[in-house]
């Protein structure tokens, strides 16, 4: 009786738990930010301008969808004239391409508050695919998404020339980002 | 009267700061105006290391200055320029701390942590604050710049010493030549 019970009352929230899909983002609480190492010591840099459109539902991770355009040209990499070059051709080459983007591809769930998103990262014309583990925060009716991953940015040719050394500024790039998004 | 010298340590220390203070100086206004590339960080880099050395020795010397009375003024000084040669002396060693710690706050301010010798990490002491960063540059500089006032006057006082008054003020900090004694 008890497990029917359970089971009742489990079949009577499935339908609310779906209902829960986060896909209002908010900017202001969403961050794009990364860690790059110059000489062994790690910098913080992070993108002012970025838009991101997000559906997850927390029942269904595997159907969640996510993607991110960041303007490439709002880069703060600590120093303004860090800023000036990393714009410039040898880096982003913003004029010619001033969004770098993200389209995830497939979820896996990996259990608990976990995710692993494939997707496909788009930088400066060039594709590669990447793995992103995230987990999310659900409170009331707003999550918090924060994820990390690495790249290499000798794969995105992303510092050219005299930059294309590593003994200054290392190859490897974390992107850290965090995306809060509401309900409708 | 026998030439009373600097202890051996004392004139090791002196003569070593003088040279990665020079070293240094001349870095830090060279460095400051080149173009972004990866020579101009690596010499900040370099800058950052030699810095946190001279601190250091600094500390060292500070130490051994409190431990080993240096020889005394000759007699023959007036009375106000003994005085403006310890007010001086002072300012030189003020200035020697004082300057490498508005480098390394300027670096943490700016969030560039400063890793001596790729080595060992030195604390942040302050957040990443533009505000603050740009000031502590400001700070920086000037510091330097009155550094460099006051070694135009230590130098100037040291060469007046040896050729003007004919003292033998140069001479105790010249290293010793080991017939002497």
């Amino acid at each position: 009786m008890k497990r029917l019970a359970c089971a009742l009352a489990f079949a009577t929230l499935l339908p609310a738990a779906h209902a829960v899909e986060y896909t209002q983002v908010q900017p202001d609480k969403s961050a794009v930010n990364f860690v790059y190492k110059q000489m062994g010591v790690a910098v913080d840099g992070k993108f002012r301008k970025f838009s991101s459109q997000l559906k997850f539902d927390p029942a269904k991770p595997t159907a969640a969808k996510a993607s991110f355009d960041v303007e490439l040209a709002s880069v703060d990499t600590g120093a303004a004239e860090g800023d000036e070059e990393v714009a410039g051709k040898a880096w982003f080459n913003t004029k010619a391409f001033p969004t770098a983007q993200f389209v995830s591809t497939s979820v896996k769930a990996l259990g608990g508050n976990k995710v692993e998103v494939a997707g496909r990262l788009t930088i400066k014309g060039k594709t590669q695919d990447v793995v992103v583990p995230a987990t999310f925060t659900a409170q009331g009716n707003t999550a918090v998404f924060d994820g990390a991953f690495t790249i290499r940015r000798a794969d995105f040719t992303i510092g050219e020339g005299a930059w294309a050394k590593f003994d200054i500024v290392a190859n490897d790039v974390q992107i850290k980002f965090r995306i809060t998004a509401a309900t409708k | 009267m026998a030439t009373q010298h600097y202890t051996s340590t004392a004139k090791a220390l002196h003569w070593l700061m003088a040279i990665l203070l020079f070293g240094l100086l001349a870095l830090g206004f060279y460095m400051h105006d080149l173009p972004l590339s990866p020579d101009k960080l690596k010499l900040y880099t370099w800058h950052k290391w030699a810095g946190v050395s001279a601190f250091l020795l600094v500390g060292f010397r500070l130490l051994w200055r409190f431990t080993h009375r240096p020889p005394a003024l000759p007699g023959s000084m007036p009375k106000f320029m003994q005085f403006a040669a310890h007010a001086g002396h002072l300012a030189l060693y003020a200035l020697m701390l004082a300057i490498p710690l508005s480098g390394w706050l300027m670096s943490s301010a700016k969030g560039f942590q400063t890793v001596w010798f790729g080595v060992l990490p030195i604390p942040d002491l302050l957040e990443k604050n533009k505000e603050v960063g740009d000031l502590l540059q400001t700070v920086h500089m000037s510091l330097n710049l009155l550094f460099v006032a006051v070694l135009v006057g230590h130098i100037g006082a040291a060469l007046k010493h040896h050729f003007i008054d004919k003292d033998d003020i140069l001479i105790r900090m010249a290293p010793r030549h080991s017939k002497e004694k």
